[in-house]
């Protein structure tokens, strides 16, 4: 076989659904390849069949999903027909997969050391002390500190990062030709999304290891691929290098999508300094105090000292990575835990402290949007009852409340017919939209969005944040949008506060933020932003 | 606020149109579809209607009164002919396909009115478990304070094996219908406690609860309306195991001669008499057994169709 002919081949793939689902076959009629030594981006929203692709190359797809036709080509050798026995020899050699979420692809019993040596032992004849130094060296190549604390460690006792690194180790160790990775880095927080794409680069140019990767974020897409595949509902609708995808797409879809990535774009709105203040919080706290029956009590600081100010007909965002309090704040603000100290005024009345009998009548001043859309409607009541039940609480008549839905349920773009179904037979982005409308059936002043569209497709995503812009405009209402992602930060917020660790550290006008970021985690929050740099064309 | 001016909703444009989710098209089979079509759910579903529908035809199966008896008809074998004495005095001629007892009781008459027993039990057990069991988990899910003594005290009620909690009950009683579904039913309730407590804990969590809580809805109704229906699933599940087990213990008790009278036809009782016997006469404990065997594995099929289709972690995993 000679040096450049590709070690991957998929040619005309097609893979069956089950019936009931809403397609006949979950890719169809997929072809690409991947060199040696290339990463392929293998992108596409959620339901597209990427996952299924994956799967399909390791010989690990579950019997629900038969191939139907095509092949798959390891470096000439067709993996459709191997048996199960080759499979196992070649997933360990030749090819091997890292996975999303690390925690649940490491065996929580055994140290990470181990299930490294564990790979070798079985792949391998290499003696015991040889191993022990083979998998010194790997853990040092993918730059964890401290190898042998390292190897004796159990995965719960590592970072998020820190467990994707010990994968990727795991992965490289038999010097396969061909790396899979399934969103290995849509768990972790962006500056450590940062580090490790950084290593994986770096650990493929080293090993000449061909990579197809798995992705829906074309940030991580423009900072990483070498050529991009485009899939849609199954069908593989571009390929191509990296510049010619994303900056000159060809197909409708493609220039879709990327239209619909948020870009760190400033909206240069005029801020009306003099509006009335919906919320102030000041010196706001939240402390959980862990009981032992043994030994002292533990205290964990999630939010401490945070002050906030939210004027009508402006947006506060607050950013952060995962554990820097941002939710807390939110709940919070909204009531569902109880403030350790300080104070949340709502106009003139402090609700930190209210008993349950005088903070109700209050409640339906701040409303809140969830971020996972499949919870937060009850899968066994209608619509209609979901949005008439809270002015129902405060004695609104049920026709009434009914008229007032309907006009709702079209303010978010939704047909009033929505009203008498239930939750299931609606898709993530039309749950969001019903979200927010039943938020808006109780007048609030201020609404809430905690990470609102971080559960959805780029395309879903920039339609609900153009409503909720477009509500906040017609409104005027105040919110506060929670959020990790920078970039749809940049979009919807007048004023931004950056949170670490429970503390507000970064605190004023969006743009001023974005344009000369004063604190240095804030800064490297910005550069850690996947594909900053890269000038997307639609 | 004023009321916002109605807009129809937008077209999406040409561009939106091509997303994955507009393309979507969610058509998702209803519960009691997938129900009706598990297999388990029929057999065990179909077993049991014939089951009920014997208990309540009873009179008109070819039985006799079952406590009737007549000496010259003792120790039958099945299939025998031979008279039997109404309480009118009158003597019939009857054929007892099941064969007789040492009274001269009619074992087909007394396994079929036994049915009725069994599946009263049964049922009632399971509902007045599951009742007792919804209100004390929801209690200790929603009520912090309540909760530790609560479950300790159900914690030690589990300690206890069943059926001597049962016997104990029925003892200190007398045995009638309603003593023997209570006693059962009383060693249920902590299973059906613990799991109704733990499915409010999680579900209080959800992101639907949390939005109630900030729309102003009272911690009652949020229990009823939120809570309550989404743990249903489970509890028909566990529902009927109960049942099941309702069927054996109440068996069990006549059987050891603490449940019911033995005048009162049980399968228990049936096979309690024939017990003395069985060497010479197994058709005695063979008849009321296989029915008891039948209702017991019926109840447990339709369980295990239910958990299938209703359960929704074995759903996902389907």
């Amino acid at each position: 076989m000679s040096a450049d002919a590709p070690i991957l081949q998929v040619e005309r793939l097609t893979v069956a659904l089950p019936g009931g689902g809403d397609r006949a076959t979950a890719v169809r009629d997929v072809s690409f390849e991947v060199g040696r030594g290339e990463i392929l981006c293998l992108i596409g929203e959620s339901g597209s069949g990427k996952s299924v692709i994956a799967q399909g190359v390791m010989g690990l797809l579950p019997r629900q999903l038969p191939i139907l036709s095509g092949r798959i080509l390891l470096q000439g050798e067709d993996i459709t027909r191997a048996t199960p026995a080759r499979l196992r020899e070649l997933r360990a050699t030749r090819m091997s997969m890292i996975f999303q979420e690390p925690m649940t692809a490491l065996n929580p019993v055994m140290t990470c050391g181990d299930q490294i040596d564990e790979v070798l032992a079985e792949h391998t004849r290499l003696s015991a002390a040889e191993r022990r130094a083979k998998v010194r060296a790997i853990i040092e190549e993918v730059l964890l500190p401290d190898p042998d604390r390292m190897m004796a460690s159990y995965p719960h006792q590592l970072s998020g990062g820190q467990r994707q690194r010990i994968m990727i180790a795991m992965a490289l160790v038999l010097e396969p030709v061909l790396l899979i990775a399934d969103e290995p880095t849509t768990a972790l927080d962006v500056t450590t999304q940062k580090q490790v794409l950084e290593l994986m680069l770096q650990l493929q140019r080293r090993h000449g290891t061909g990579v197809l990767f798995i992705t829906h974020d074309f940030g991580v897409v423009a900072e990483l691929a070498q050529r991009v595949a485009v899939l849609r509902l199954g069908d593989l609708v571009e390929v191509g290098s990296r510049s010619e995808v994303l900056q000159h797409p060809r197909h409708d879809y493609t220039r879709m999508l990327i239209g619909a990535v948020p870009t760190l774009r400033l909206s240069a709105r005029a801020v009306d300094a003099q509006a009335p203040v919906v919320l102030r919080a000041r010196g706001l706290s939240k402390s959980y105090v862990d009981r032992r029956w043994f030994g002292q009590a533990r205290t964990v600081h999630a939010a401490q000292d945070v002050d906030l100010e939210i004027r009508r007909g402006q947006t506060l965002g607050i950013v952060g990575e995962s554990g820097s309090g941002k939710s807390t704040v939110a709940r919070c603000i909204v009531r569902l835990v109880d403030p350790s100290a300080g104070e949340v005024r709502l106009g003139a009345d402090d609700i930190a402290r209210l008993p349950p009998r005088a903070l109700r009548p209050l409640r339906r001043r701040v409303q809140i949007v969830f971020q996972d859309p499949y919870r937060s409607l009850n899968p066994r009541r209608s619509i209609a009852e979901a949005m008439i039940e809270g002015p129902m609480n405060y004695g609104v008549p049920r026709a009434q409340a009914l008229a007032k839905a309907r006009e709702l349920v079209q303010l978010v773009r939704m047909d009033a017919s929505a009203l008498d179904r239930f939750p299931h037979q609606f898709s993530g982005g039309q749950r969001q939209r019903l979200c927010i409308a039943r938020a808006l059936m109780m007048d609030p002043e201020l609404l809430v969005a905690d990470e609102a569209v971080s559960a959805l497709d780029v395309s879903v995503q920039a339609q609900v944040l153009r409503l909720f812009e477009e509500i906040r405009v017609r409104l005027n209402l105040a919110m506060l949008f929670i959020t990790h992602d920078l970039r749809v930060a940049s979009q919807v917020c007048d004023f931004l506060a950056v949170m670490r660790q429970g503390r507000v550290v970064e605190y004023g006008p969006a743009h001023r933020v974005f344009a000369a970021p004063e604190h240095e985690y804030t800064r490297a929050l910005f550069a850690a932003a996947p594909g900053r740099d890269f000038a997307f064309g639609a | 606020m004023t009321a916002p001016p109605s807009t129809p909703p937008e077209e999406p444009t040409a561009l939106e149109s091509l997303s994955v989710e507009s393309a979507t098209i969610v058509s998702q089979a209803g519960v009691w579809q997938r129900v009706r079509r598990n297999t388990s759910v029929r057999i065990g579903g179909l077993i049991l209607l014939m089951l009920v529908l014997v208990a309540l035809a009873a009179p008109w199966l070819g039985t006799v009164d079952p406590s009737l008896f007549d000496p010259v008809s003792r120790d039958l074998l099945p299939g025998a002919t031979g008279e039997i004495t109404t309480l009118d005095g009158d003597t019939l001629e009857h054929r007892f396909i099941m064969g007789s007892d040492s009274f001269g009781r009619d074992v087909y008459s007394r396994v079929i009115y036994g049915t009725r027993v069994s599946l009263i039990v049964g049922i009632a057990t399971a509902l007045v478990a599951v009742a007792f069991g919804v209100l004390l988990g929801l209690l200790a899910g929603f009520i912090r304070w309540l909760d530790g003594p609560l479950m300790r005290f159900m914690d030690g009620l589990m300690a206890i094996p069943a059926i001597l909690i049962a016997i104990a009950l029925v003892a200190m009683w007398r045995g009638t219908l309603t003593t023997v579904i209570v006693a059962i039913a009383i060693p249920e309730i902590p299973r059906v406690t613990r799991l109704v407590r733990s499915m409010v804990l999680t579900i209080r969590e959800e992101p639907y609860v949390e939005a109630a809580v900030s729309m102003g809805t009272p911690t009652p109704l949020i229990m009823w309306r939120h809570i309550l229906p989404n743990t249903v699933a489970p509890l028909i599940v566990q529902g009927t195991f109960i049942c099941a087990s309702g069927i054996l213990v109440e068996a069990i008790l006549s059987f050891l001669g603490v449940g019911l009278p033995p005048d009162v036809p049980t399968w228990g009782n049936v096979m309690a008499e024939g017990r003395v016997q069985f060497i010479q006469y197994p058709h005695n404990i063979f008849f009321p057994g296989v029915f008891l065997a039948v209702t017991v594995l019926a109840v447990n099929i339709l369980g295990d169709g239910l958990r299938d289709t209703l359960d929704p972690k074995m759903a996902r995993r389907g």
